[in-house]
């Protein structure tokens, strides 16, 4: 509402290097009194080192950072909630097992004259304040017992409550059901009438054009764009978001993938049928023939990764059935799905993917130790040709096959990884941003080789955040919204400027 | 063939709720309610357990493991553990018997510094170093009982509590009530108050349910860490002097496995070992509990007193597998 | 620390000396401890001296293998003094059938803690520490129930061999954990049971990804700590000559894990050092005997020993961004 000449929080120019990639690039980001400021950009684009920034959790490595015109430095995320910056994260940041009223008020209870804290207060102004977020349930009652989207309430009331000039909301969203979702809309009018400063990240677009002033789009670590968010129509925001101008992409070239793979055997190797889970996936369905990728496209969120882990057997199923040349999973876990011959590479290489304290050889050769082993005990031998065999055709760089894998480059770890699941004799690849955080080299070679095992008959199935390589790799794009099917697209349509259509199309 | 898992209706969550407030139930009250049962079996069975004089004796059996047992619970609110407060309980006994000589106050003071600093210690090395509590606190019981032998000549000194004050304290008694029983009782109420209804003893709930959480809602976390420790340590320490005032000398075999006592009492009066829960009636009735069953076997006499670790192990067992059971439903019950 | 190193980066330097100093730091203190003493103590190299300390050393290392293997699934076993108890109070109750059934019995008493421990672990989902500690509890009062807490001689020839008798001059024991050292090293290094040990130790996720049945790997960890600690607990009672439950394997849980921190095996699982574990049991028994042969008292010993468990945990950490 009220306009004052100093931003409330400004951030010129800031860096933030981590070992291997440079998280934050020289970004500039303006946040004024009372706007609704949504910061968006896909998987590492930097807005949650933007965020941890603002809020003091991570120094900058250059960059000036002022609040309300005067230069500052948080030291930790005290100073930043100090100086009037609260922060609602995606993952609840409450205690379960203590009681609404006492997280409500953790670290500012109200006490008596004794000095002590006077419950009966606490527990009467914590039912008060609850009440204005639509929330009438016992606050005696432990923060766990609540349902998510109520303990994000009970977050937002938190952030709220002191006299927060600045509230960062890191997809507040992903857990409401609709009706908390207004309530959500409805605080933050309030706080945009107070003059609060919000920023606002979300995928959903939906959201972004109701409640948002002003967008600011990071991709890889830089600002991509910045501004009013009316003067910018869906398909230009998601293009930012995606990658580079259309133009260009049509030269092709920038991606190491090769033609069309001519899927010979009509009988699908993998078919989903009805994939549900609560909250991330309703009736998501697609079939892989052998020799074909099929690409999984949509913002982050919209249940891609979800997709990935509810066919490999590691997320549970509300619904659906998962079928490997014909014949059903009967039980849905990561060992059964390995036995049907489904292997996943995970999103996250290094907490689900590979053993980073263990060698090169010991993480290829993990998945197939039986099948390299004589009652027990494993062969050196056989074990060194297996892993010879894949190091080479890989060309993972080690220093030698005993080398600790978190010695190795991104790129290398991620061939381990591959070359764990080759070993194991596929017959479908589930491949979760093969490239994402491995050198321009490695990345080529990655795709040139899911090309490759792609022509060799396994069924593959891609997600990439990288727009050209998921148009590039895949025959068929299976485009996801709010973890639902929104379209698909075969043959000439298989190209960025349809996929963004397709993610940009309001409503379904 | 398909994976229907079925979808949860407004009935099976109701059912849910219920069966978890039953586990709730049993995870807070069972204690209590057991200790209630094994009471009624002991005062119908057992003449001798039906006097005023042994119920004294329960209770000031039950004094020191009641006060480490206190610390212990702070502790592990705060998913800590601490394996050194049975050195520490020994160490107390032998500085205050040592230090009578030169008074109430210093009977009281020394151990009490001492056990303190050694606590202080520890809390600076699991808050700094960020070594995990059972592994430092082991060690602690390590150090704490070599530090103990140096002082007792190896072992093999015994000071004698010098008659006075000190000694009049650990054994007289007040309407039938040893005086400990009393400062006991009143520890317990300030432990009370400090967990319920102070900004530190929020932190320390804070802290065990969840690290992170509270470190993002700005609580001091090595801070609440380290007093803890100390508090643990001062108990410890008070619990062997008011020991040797009891027993009249600074005893140096006893104390092994009082940790575990401690640490029993705690876990069976509902406190989560993991952290984050937890009451201090609880602890009581875990103590008196641990107490009733030993007094209920020397009673008895026909079978070894070693049955007490049993139930107490068995009890470890089945709370710690009921509360993974609540924390399961708990999870369930907020998808 | 001299750095000869001009034209390195200090930064180099400290970085490897970090990496090596944990895993060679116990070899180099036990040369320079053998030196020392070969320096300074009398008689320290007779034979006789040389044994004892080789006996003294047997049921820390054997408790210590299992440890070793539990904590490279980034679990620690708390309960292995109580199973040792347990063990050796189960065999003056069953040597009236003979040797044989005795030892057996013992195992079997381990076998069946040891599925407790690992179901708590891998069914219920308890931490190792929560797990194992009911077992600590409960295993020594089962083991005072059983020998009606009363301490039993034993007069058994044949069983006491075990603990006498020696082959080439080294008593049987040792042999014993020796042989047993050789398999858990073989285990570890070779079967397709030790490379899944190590990935579920390393990253659990990884390993159930990659098909690793981690709930089946947990439950045999447990059950092999605690048929080794049962196993000691037969050795040490050979050795006595009489069962005493309440005084067998008291705190060896706190030596065990002494000895595998400081031998390299970092609390944060994924590795086992086997070698390196029996250097770590030989070095503080061998520290606590200089200490002793040296005119250091009992307590002195005790709280060095507590100092050298925290460097040893400190400088084995893992730095993980956790």
């Amino acid at each position: 509402m009220s306009a004052p000449d100093a931003p409330l929080l400004e951030v010129a120019g800031v860096s933030k290097q981590f070992p291997g990639v440079r998280a934050l690039d020289d970004v500039s980001f303006t946040l004024r009194a009372g706007e609704v400021h949504a910061l968006v950009g896909e998987n590492g684009a930097g807005k949650s080192t933007l965020i941890k920034v603002l809020t003091g959790v991570y120094q900058p490595d250059g960059g000036d950072l002022r609040h309300l015109g005067r230069p500052v430095t948080f030291n930790g995320p005290l100073d930043a909630q100090a100086a009037g910056i609260s922060t609602i994260y995606q993952e609840v940041n409450l205690v379960p097992l203590m009681s609404v009223a006492r997280n409500l008020f953790l670290g500012r209870e109200p006490r008596n004259r004794l000095g002590l804290v006077d419950v009966g207060r606490m527990n009467r102004d914590a039912a008060e304040i609850l009440a204005g977020y639509g929330i009438t349930s016992d606050v005696r009652r432990p923060l766990g017992l609540m349902a998510l989207g109520a303990q994000q309430m009970v977050a937002l009331a938190r952030a709220v409550m002191v006299d927060a000039r600045v509230v960062v909301m890191d997809e507040p969203t992903s857990s409401l059901e609709p009706r908390e979702v207004e309530t959500l809309f409805g605080v933050i009018q309030r706080l945009h009438e107070r003059g609060v400063g919000i920023i606002y990240v979300s995928h959903r677009l939906d959201e972004l054009y109701r409640i948002c002033d002003r967008v600011t789009v990071l991709r890889d670590g830089r600002l991509v764009h910045t501004g009013l968010i009316k003067d910018l129509d869906r398909l230009q925001l998601v293009s930012h978001m995606l990658g580079r101008p259309m133009s260009e992409v049509r030269k092709a070239g920038f991606t190491s993938f090769g033609g069309e793979h001519s899927a010979a055997d009509s009988r699908p190797v993998l078919r989903a049928d009805g994939l549900s889970s609560r909250h991330k996936l309703t009736g998501v369905s697609f079939e892989v023939l052998p020799g074909e990728v099929v690409g999984l496209g949509g913002l982050l969120g919209a249940g891609r990764s979800e997709t990935i882990k509810a066919v490999a057997g590691a997320l549970p199923l509300d619904q659906g059935t998962v079928e490997v040349d014909g014949k059903a999973l009967r039980r849905p876990n990561p060992v059964a799905a390995l036995k049907a011959g489904i292997a996943v590479q995970p999103e996250d290489r290094k907490a689900e993917g590979i053993a980073l304290g263990l060698s090169v050889r010991e993480n290829i050769a993990l998945a197939v130790l039986p099948r390299l082993a004589t009652a027990g005990i494993v062969s050196e031998r056989r074990i060194d040709k297996i892993v010879e065999t894949f190091m080479q055709r890989l060309r993972i760089k080690a220093s030698s096959p005993h080398q600790r894998v978190g010695d190795l480059s991104g790129g290398n770890q991620q061939k381990v990884l591959l070359a764990r699941l080759l070993a194991t004799g596929p017959k479908v690849l589930l491949l979760d941003e093969p490239t994402r955080g491995i050198d321009v080299g490695a990345k080529a070679e990655v795709q040139a080789l899911i090309d490759e095992l792609a022509a060799e008959g396994l069924g593959v199935v891609l997600v990439s955040s990288d727009a050209e390589e998921l148009i590039e790799g895949s025959d068929r794009v299976v485009v996801l919204r709010d973890g639902a099917v929104a379209g698909m697209l075969r043959g000439d349509e298989v190209t960025t400027e349809h996929l963004m259509n397709v993610i940009a199309t309001a409503a379904s | 063939m398909t994976l229907v898992a079925e979808p949860r209706t407004e009935k099976a969550e109701a059912a849910s709720l219920r069966t978890e407030r039953v586990v709730e139930l049993v995870q807070r009250q069972g204690a209590l309610a057991v200790l209630g049962i094994v009471l009624v079996v002991g005062l119908v069975a057992y003449d001798n357990f039906r006097s005023l004089d042994n119920a004294g004796t329960i209770l000031i059996s039950a004094a020191p493991a009641a006060l480490i047992a206190l610390g212990m619970t702070f502790v592990i609110i705060t998913g800590g553990i601490d394996l050194s407060v049975g050195s520490l309980y020994v160490l107390g006994g032998v500085l205050a018997a040592w230090a009578s000589q030169y008074g109430v106050a210093a009977a009281f003071a020394v151990p009490l510094a001492v056990c303190g600093l050694f606590g202080l210690v520890q809390g600076l090395v699991i808050a700094y170093a960020r070594l995990a509590p059972f592994i430092v606190t082991l060690a602690g019981l390590l150090g704490a009982r070599g530090l103990m032998l140096a002082l007792s000549g190896e072992g093999r000194t015994t000071y004698l509590v010098d008659p006075g004050a000190f000694k009049d304290f650990g054994q007289g008694s007040l309407l039938g009530v040893k005086y400990p029983v009393y400062l006991v009782v009143f520890l317990f109420a300030a432990g009370m108050v400090t967990l319920y209804r102070t900004r530190f003893g929020q932190s320390v709930y804070a802290i065990g349910g969840s690290e992170d959480a509270a470190r993002l809602m700005g609580v001091r976390i090595r801070a609440t860490q380290i007093r803890v420790y100390v508090l643990s340590g001062l108990l410890a320490g008070l619990a062997g002097a008011l020991n040797a005032a009891r027993l009249g000398s600074g005893v140096t075999v006893l104390g092994t496995g009082m940790e575990l006592d401690a640490i029993a009492a705690v876990v069976i009066g509902g406190t989560l070992l993991t952290g984050g829960a937890g009451t201090l009636g609880g602890t009581i009735a875990g103590v008196l509990l641990l107490q009733v069953i030993q007094n209920l076997i020397n009673q008895d006499g026909t079978v070894t007193s070693a049955w007490q670790t049993v139930i107490s192990g068995a009890f470890i067992a089945l709370v710690v597998v009921a509360q993974t059971y609540l924390a399961k439903l708990r999870r369930v019950a907020s998808g | 620390m001299t750095a000869p190193a001009v034209f390195k980066p200090r930064g180099v330097d400290t970085a490897t000396l970090r990496r090596l100093l944990p895993v060679y730091g116990v070899y180099v203190a036990l040369a320079l401890l053998v030196l020392f003493n070969i320096a300074w103590t009398d008689n320290f190299l007779a034979w006789n001296n040389l044994r004892i300390q080789l006996v003294q050393v047997t049921p820390v290392v054997i408790v210590a293998l299992g440890m070793a293997l539990v904590i490279g699934t980034e679990g620690i076993d708390l309960s292995v003094g109580s199973v040792m108890a347990l063990g050796a109070a189960l065999i003056p109750l069953y040597l009236g059938y003979g040797t044989v059934p005795a030892i057996l019995l013992a195992v079997v008493g381990g076998i069946v803690v040891g599925l407790v421990n690992g179901s708590l672990v891998a069914f219920v989902g308890l931490q190792p520490i929560v797990a194992t500690l009911a077992m600590l509890v409960a295993g020594r009062g089962v083991a005072l129930v059983l020998s009606d807490g009363k301490y039993k001689d034993i007069r058994a020839k044949d069983f006491l061999a075990i603990g006498t008798d020696a082959f080439l001059g080294v008593p049987y024991t040792v042999w014993i954990a020796a042989v047993l050292a050789a398999v858990v090293g073989f285990v570890v290094r070779r079967t397709v049971f030790g490379r899944r040990l190590l990935a579920v130790g390393d990253n659990r996720a990884a390993a159930q990804l990659a098909g690793v049945p981690v709930k089946r790997v947990l439950i045999t960890v447990y059950v092999i700590a605690a048929v080794l600690a049962a196993v000691a607990g037969v050795i040490q009672v050979s050795r006595i000559g009489s069962a005493d439950a309440s005084r067998i394997g008291l705190l060896i849980e706190l030596s065990a894990i002494t000895a595998v921190v400081v031998g390299g095996t970092p609390l944060t699982g994924g590795k086992v050092r086997v070698l390196g574990t029996v250097a770590g049991a030989f070095l503080m028994q061998l520290l606590t005997a200089t200490m002793i042969a040296n005119n250091l008292k009992d307590s002195t010993a005790q709280m060095v020993q507590a100092v050298i468990i925290l460097v040893a945990v400190y400088t084995a950490r893992e730095r993980r961004t956790r």
